[in-house]
């Protein structure tokens, strides 16, 4: 018997606000946090929200993850004290590049003013795992604290290492999540110059025009706890982590293999792992990046993975529509709106989503939010799909708790 | 170089490690650099601070004597002389 594992904490800093909650209420209102062409956390203020040496020492993707951490960790109750064994409570948070930002810094100083002058905080705060390592020092969390990195499916790839190490027994509580902050010139010229963004700015995953996908930048945190610990400790289940499955293309850096045999593979993993059918997904959280191959090739996987009949049937809406694709954190934050979509029981909507593309074909939840209809009599369960470049693929099946 | 005195460099360096976390008013210099939360990585960006003001190199072989910000300013003071 597996060892089950529960949702107890949300945290998110994304284009649409500081907070979860105003990241799902923001989207399912169908507001849209992208202006000129980029998904930027323009309400972030690190200065009213980390201390000094916060703010000195982290780089921006790290401040976004430890904003984040604090709401999830406060939300799950574990203010002032650690609920467990520190050496029993883990910290993964994934990100696509890093700091960046940092290292762009440190780089002008090098060139201006020669390598003597440049920060000794330089590597430490655009390493990789700057942020699980910043979350691990704040809240004394022991045990196993890292960073994974696989481009875009990084926050998923973090949350089924977190599920994972709690299953093995490794752990009995993870804070998990994705962090990014990559609007910087490195980060624009680059995307840019491979002609993965998108020109009319526009985010519009699915639809016939769509022409690139918008960057955005952020954070999402969940804190999994095993479930016989969390209920007894008494705190609030928001939803459980039932499964996770992770495959590669093996066929191109950038491109998506095609027809989506892969990815298919990695949905159906995830289902196995789960103990589902394709009849028991409520919802489908869709990686949904506005990119020509990407969205044809996750419908493609979606339709071979939940059979044809079944794939029309389940509403599937991208988060990226209203803030940009947030990379390595993409993963992570929409597994925190999720939970959200799962918990109140509204699917928001892909916004901008007007003009059907023979290749999309799939009821993307067009318009406005919708009510979620749960076809199973129990609590709401949903897929949620990440895939990147490099072609990796991971598949996450969340479930809501009970009313 | 001469005409640095202790006051001014006083001042400087209670600037520096006030813009690293501590505030300014708890900053003497019988703080240590312990109390202040003052890393050995804050000392390196203070040296750097020292030098591109001052001309005073200090290498880390001087900051591992430092304990307290008085020191520091000691022997900023003494370099420049």
């Amino acid at each position: 018997m597996k060892r089950r594992v529960v949702i107890t904490g949300l945290g998110a800093v994304t284009p649409l606000g500081v907070g979860a909650d105003v990241l799902f209420e923001r989207w399912a209102a169908g507001e849209c946090g992208i202006l000129d062409g980029a998904g930027a956390c323009t309400d972030f203020e690190p200065s009213e929200l980390l201390s000094v040496k916060e703010v000195r020492r982290l780089d921006r993707f790290s401040q976004f993850a430890l904003v984040a951490a604090a709401e999830a960790i406060g939300g799950a109750g574990w203010d002032g004290e650690l609920p467990y064994d520190p050496f029993r409570a883990g910290c993964i948070v994934a990100t696509g590049i890093g700091g960046i930002q940092t290292v762009e810094n440190q780089l002008d100083i090098q060139r201006e003013r020669g390598a003597g002058r440049m920060s000794p905080l330089g590597i430490p705060a655009q390493m990789s795992n700057a942020a699980a390592a910043a979350i691990s020092m704040k809240y004394g969390l022991k045990g196993q604290a890292f960073a994974v990195g696989s481009a875009c499916s990084s926050g998923a790839h973090a949350i089924g290492s977190a599920l994972r190490m709690i299953q093995y027994d490794d752990a009995d509580a993870v804070v998990v999540g994705g962090s990014e902050a990559t609007l910087t010139t490195f980060g624009f010229g680059s995307f840019n110059a491979m002609q993965a963004l998108s020109q009319t700015g526009i985010s519009r995953p699915f639809d016939a025009r769509r022409d690139g996908f918008v960057m955005g930048e952020g954070a999402g945190v969940l804190v999994l706890e095993e479930a016989s610990a969390a209920e007894a400790r008494g705190a609030t289940i928001l939803g459980e982590v039932l499964g996770y499955g992770s495959t590669s293309d093996a066929y191109h850096l950038t491109a998506p293999e095609p027809s989506g045999v892969a990815a298919t593979k990695a949905i159906e993993l995830a289902m196995a792992d789960a103990g589902v059918g394709p009849e028991e997904i409520d919802y489908i959280n869709a990686h949904g990046t506005s990119t020509q191959l990407n969205d044809a090739a996750e419908t493609a996987a979606v339709k071979r993975a939940l059979g044809e009949e079944r794939a029309h049937k389940v509403p599937m809406s991208s988060m990226k529509s209203a803030t940009g694709h947030l990379l390595g954190a993409a993963g992570a934050a929409e597994a925190v709106a999720t939970v959200k979509t799962l918990l109140t029981r509204v699917i928001p909507p892909t916004l901008g989503y007007e003009v059907p593309d023979p290749e999309c074909d799939l009821d993307y939840v067009p318009g406005e939010a919708r009510p979620l209809v749960m076809s199973n009599g129990r609590p709401p369960v949903a897929l949620s799909n990440s895939f990147a470049f490099g072609g990796h693929n991971v598949a996450l099946v969340l479930q809501g708790a009970p009313s | 170089m001469a005409t640095i005195t202790a006051e001014q460099v006083e001042a400087r360096v209670v600037e520096t490690l006030a813009s690293f976390g501590p505030d300014a008013d708890q900053i003497t210099r019988e703080s240590t650099f312990e109390e202040l939360d003052i890393d050995s990585l804050d000392l390196v960006e203070l040296a750097q601070v020292v030098e591109d003001d001052y001309g005073v190199v200090l290498k880390g072989e001087d900051m591992k004597e430092l304990k307290t910000v008085g020191d520091a300013i000691d022997l900023i003071v003494s370099r420049a002389e």
